[in-house]
């Protein structure tokens, strides 16, 4: 048993490098040094970089395949449908870039410029009408030659792509950053967190599909959140109710079989940002990189999409004095 | 290394099945037990690993929650599923106090633990070991795949959705195997298409074909295409075994066509 990972007593507490299970590991004396303890530079540095930056939004899932990509990008194209309005969206999925796909990016390259490296920018439907874009997007996928190219990346490097992603992209003056993240509570959520402590987070939006199979791994990922306090802005349900197209009858694909996320929010006492209806037309507005919400206007998916977006700005609207303040002193 | 020294408790295992996807939620934990259930109705002895740490889904799909792992001389007696001990699971599942508690590890931890779960569990004597994996291509896959190379895994089923989102993140997951030197036994579509209960139409909610598609450009074998089907997604909430209660569902013989071709291409490597 001598092999538990949980001897580690972890590189900032104070019995690192000095605990029993710490002999014979090789990053004993790094550990004893005090170096793992003290903050990571770069922390400052993003708070720097964020002060541009307005708000702050993590989509988050201990599930994957819930829909936080799609989920993150109509986020952005909703918010960027006011062109005065600067929405910068970054994917944190190192291993499973989907964003530069759903945006209709695939295959653009990132440039370096003076203060950075430039984020691509989509020319949103209506913004392009006006000159000015307003919807700048990061991916990992941005920095791969091919699409086949598979990132076979360990955590610390993956900390360090998310840590430059922060530091090192020029958004400029931004109202909203989305930051769409991989399924799961590991390496890149912490990373995310830890790099975005001193820049403030507005909070999470968590998603999930109604079945219990799913629930129960959103239920660990607000764990998460309370653990590393991070305020929860609500929950979405998505994939709720099938409609079919022909019959126009209800069906449950992922049927919630344990009353699904509204009991689930009910019981943790979190806000149910709303449910989004399973439209085949979602997955290929998605599929051709373009913004279901322009696409289908009227939907009944459209318009759960829109009620959720007002009321994640009316959230971040009411936090904002708080973080002036939070800047100011 | 260490496996390599001593042959261990995965001596008794005769095949070793990786269930990947570089995409989350496309159904990796639903194939991987609907696999295991139908080789073991086709008399197989059969184990499940399921190293998906932040996120195991496997206990609840065989109501096996809130079981325990016992410790035994050779190491973890794995959770036995049924009364005839013909599936075993071991996942971090068991290991939880609570099954809301979140696993906030990073790749080192989850590394020593997928090691442990390799070299220490007892799985005695099995036909077949399916390993479910979380989605991407990061430290749990690196890890179990190096543990697991002394013991030369049959290889691995990747599972994809059909839309072409989907099979983006999976087609680097083909490249991860290229990689590391696993060989694909086949792709599986999950989510093919939903036959509406009303009215028969048959609707192709994430579109279709995009499975059939990149195992052809791939050049690696396309094993079938599941359609959506509630009563496999009730039964999976539930853990019920979708193979003996519902045959005449429309993923039952897609299902179990699969686990067909991967039992014909078993014996095949063994000859």
């Amino acid at each position: 048993m001598e092999e538990v990972p949980q001897g580690c007593p972890g590189t900032g507490s104070a019995q690192a490098g000095r605990g029993a299970s710490c002999q014979g590991c090789p990053n004993q004396r790094l550990c004893a040094s005090g170096a793992g303890a003290a903050p990571d530079p770069a922390i400052e540095e993003i708070k720097e970089k964020m002060k541009t930056v307005k708000h702050k939004i993590l989509v988050l899932s201990g599930k994957g395949g819930v829909g936080k990509s799609t989920f993150s990008a109509h986020l952005a194209h909703g918010l960027a449908e006011d062109e005065n309005t600067q929405v910068a969206l970054l994917d944190i999925d190192i291993c499973g870039p989907s964003i530069p796909k759903i945006m209709g990016l695939e295959g653009e390259q990132v440039h370096q410029s003076g203060s950075g490296w430039s984020p691509v920018v989509s020319s949103h439907t209506f913004a392009s009408l006006f000159v000015e874009d307003n919807l700048g997007v990061m991916s990992v996928g941005f920095l791969l030659s091919s699409p086949d190219d598979a990132v076979i990346w360990r955590g610390p490097k993956k900390n360090g792509m998310i840590k430059q992603f922060l530091r090192d992209v020029d958004w400029g003056e931004v109202d909203y950053l989305i930051v769409d993240t991989p399924p799961g509570t590991s390496d890149e959520h912490l990373s995310a967190v830890q790099y975005l402590s001193a820049a403030h987070i507005d909070g999470a939006v968590i998603i999930t599909t109604p079945q219990e199979v799913s629930l129960q791994d959103v239920r660990k990922e607000i764990n998460f959140c309370r653990k590393v306090k991070l305020p929860v802005i609500g929950v979405v349900e998505n994939m709720s109710v099938f409609i079919c197209p022909r019959c126009k009858k209800e069906s449950q694909i992922f049927p919630p079989t344990t009353g699904g996320a509204e009991i689930m929010c009910q019981d943790l006492k979190i806000p149910l940002l709303g449910k989004v209806p399973l439209d085949p037309h979602i997955g290929k507005s998605c599929d051709k990189g373009q913004s279901f919400l322009t696409d289908a206007p009227d939907s009944p998916a459209t318009l759960a999409y829109r009620s959720i977006i007002q009321r994640i700005q009316e959230f971040c609207g009411h936090h904002q004095p708080k973080e002036e303040h939070l800047i100011g002193s | 290394m260490e496996a390599a020294a001593e042959p261990g408790n995965l001596a008794g295992v005769r095949h070793i099945i990786l269930v990947l996807s570089g995409k989350g939620g496309v159904g990796k934990s639903t194939i991987s037990t609907e696999l295991a259930l139908a080789l073991r109705h086709a008399g197989k002895k059969v184990g499940i690993l399921d190293v998906d740490l932040c996120g195991p889904s496997i206990p609840r799909m065989l109501r096996a929650q809130g079981r325990a792992v016992h410790q035994c001389d050779s190491g973890w007696v794995p959770v036995f599923v049924d009364q005839e001990q013909s599936i075993s699971l071991m996942s971090v599942g068991f290991l939880l106090e609570s099954p809301d508690e979140a696993v906030v590890w990073r790749g080192p931890k989850k590394n020593a633990l997928i090691k442990q779960f390799v070299s220490d569990v007892a799985w005695g004597q099995l036909d077949y070991l399916v390993v479910d994996t979380p989605p991407g291509t990061s430290d749990e896959h690196m890890a179990t795949v190096e543990a697991l190379r002394p013991y030369s895994p049959l290889g691995a089923l990747v599972v994809t959705t059909p839309q072409a989102v989907s099979v983006g993140d999976v087609r680097r997951e083909l490249t991860f195997c290229r990689k590391t030197g696993l060989q694909v036994v086949g792709v599986v579509e999950n989510m093919s298409g939903f036959v509406c209960p009303h009215c028969a139409e048959c609707t192709n909610v994430f579109s279709r074909g995009g499975g059939e598609e990149l195992a052809r450009l791939a050049g690696v074998p396309f094993l079938g295409s599941v359609p959506l089907d509630p009563e496999l997604t009730r039964s999976l909430e539930e853990g019920r075994d979708f193979i003996r209660d519902f045959p005449n569902s429309p993923a039952f013989p897609a299902l179990s066509s699969i686990a067909q071709k991967v039992l014909s291409q078993a014996p095949a490597r063994l000859s």
